[in-house]
């Protein structure tokens, strides 16, 4: 009986890894990151890959501590300001770089696992972005062609997942996740909370497990990059009185 | 005197209409939601995935599953709902935001708008901006008259790599507020900052433009 689920993201990534593969990365810089996978890429010490990721982490954390290996060849991304070393790898030429508008970018990748070898947009009409690219006319209006894209591996994060691989995320850690998981040729996905079979309710099920190959339970740090507060009211205000 | 940022936010806030969904860029368009009109509703986009943003959480309260596209923890309101980002940007590009209010490095008398590299310098990448100028209703952009150096950054044409082309209706400097036409008609001043003369505008501003101001 084949069963998707691993003990470690060490045992889940067994077999999958080799120089030069392509991997897809969910998250939203570092919300929704699959941290434990990203780790056991570190530790594998598999290298010249290509990068596909919305943000590429910070300097100690996510995406980041692929950089800082040296595993990273090339990125496909929409934004990589938060990462100093990003930009020492990029000016010294050892780190090639792909920026996607990040519409164009989910899109590429949805259409990747849709089985969508291209489609017409109209970001980045008369930039940079559609230069060598074909530009064509629909109703009056130009529109640019992008390529899907997919990967050799797609690595997500979910909050809850079962051992059929349906996987639901939380709030805002949601992002490239769902897309990910469908343009990866094999899919990991690593959750807060392994659920027994029947516990997620069907109809509130993100990602149909048809998509998720491999699963496994995690710890996440689930480090916050910039934490943001508002005082507390005082009770007067709290009350609409003008202070 | 020239508007303050927060006067500037003040101005931008008087674009959104009751009923509006609405995105938000980094920098003076995130003060904007500070000075929403209280007799008008409107909803807040995140483009990593959030339509109904609240404001920030109080200290303690923060969750990291819950952040803004500026990578800040925010809120949820009772009406808010979540999506993936191929969603948020389906809802982008194909036109269902009303409103989006950013930044920019320069825009150009024809709505042509510059705002996400600069050559020979560390290039950050584009994130969402290329496609909310391409797919929202309408684009207005929030800046300071000059640069640092006193440059214009209203032009002729824009010198920096464009983010999209004939782009902009709306431009609010700290000196005043700018009609851009889109090739109905030129550029047109339209509203002055208190105590700013149309002199001092044309000293300041590369573009051409005609003087349409209330009496």
């Amino acid at each position: 009986m084949v069963t998707k689920t691993r003990a470690t993201a060490a045992e889940a990534l067994e077999g999958l890894l080799f120089d030069g593969m392509t991997i897809m990365a969910g998250g939203f810089g570092l919300c929704g990151i699959p941290e434990n996978l990203i780790a056991a890429i570190r530790a594998s010490g598999v290298k010249d890959l290509t990068v596909v990721s919305n943000n590429c982490g910070v300097d100690d954390f996510g995406l980041g501590i692929l950089l800082a290996g040296g595993q990273i060849r090339k990125m496909i991304s929409s934004y990589v300001g938060e990462n100093k070393l990003f930009e020492q790898l990029y000016l010294s030429g050892d780190l090639e770089l792909e920026f996607n508008p990040q519409g164009t970018l989910a899109e590429r990748i949805r259409a990747g696992g849709a089985g969508i070898p291209a489609f017409y947009t109209k970001t980045g009409v008369g930039t940079l972005v559609a230069e060598g690219k074909e530009v064509r006319e629909f109703d009056g209006e130009l529109y640019v062609m992008e390529r899907g894209l997919t990967a050799d591996l797609s690595i997500v994060k979910a909050w809850k997942g079962d051992a059929e691989g349906n996987l639901v995320y939380r709030k805002t850690a949601r992002n490239f996740n769902p897309m990910m998981a469908t343009a990866g040729k094999v899919t990991v996905a690593e959750v807060e909370e392994l659920v027994d079979v029947g516990r997620l309710d069907p109809d509130h099920i993100h990602t149909p497990g048809i998509y998720v190959d491999r699963i496994l339970q995690g710890v996440h740090a689930k480090r916050i990059e910039r934490v943001t507060t508002r005082p507390r009211e005082t009770e007067g205000a709290a009350a609409g009185e003008e202070v | 005197m020239p508007w303050t940022r927060d006067e500037m936010a003040a101005r931008a806030a008087k674009e959104l209409k009751d009923g509006y969904y609405v995105n938000l860029g980094i920098g003076i368009p995130t003060l904007v939601a500070n000075y929403i009109p209280p007799d008008v509703r409107v909803t807040l986009q995140s483009e990593n995935g959030m339509l109904g943003m609240g404001p920030f959480p109080y200290e303690g309260e923060a969750d990291p599953d819950l952040i803004n596209a500026g990578k800040q923890t925010i809120t949820e309101l009772s009406s808010s709902c979540y999506f993936s980002s191929a969603d948020s940007f389906a809802m982008i590009r194909g036109g269902h935001i009303d409103l989006s209010i950013l930044g920019a490095m320069q825009v150009a008398g024809n709505g042509d708008l510059a705002n996400w590299m600069v050559p020979g310098k560390m290039v950050k990448g584009m994130g969402g901006a290329m496609d909310l100028v391409a797919g929202v209703k309408r684009v207005v952009v929030v800046m300071e008259h000059v640069e640092k150096s006193g440059a214009p950054k209203l032009v002729n044409a824009c010198s920096l790599p464009l983010t999209g082309k004939g782009v902009v209706d709306l431009v609010i400097t700290d000196l005043g507020v700018f009609d851009v036409g889109r090739g109905k008609h030129p550029l047109r001043l339209i509203e002055l900052a208190t105590g700013v003369t149309v002199e001092e505008v044309k000293a300041k501003t590369e573009a051409p433009f005609e003087a349409a101001l209330a009496a």
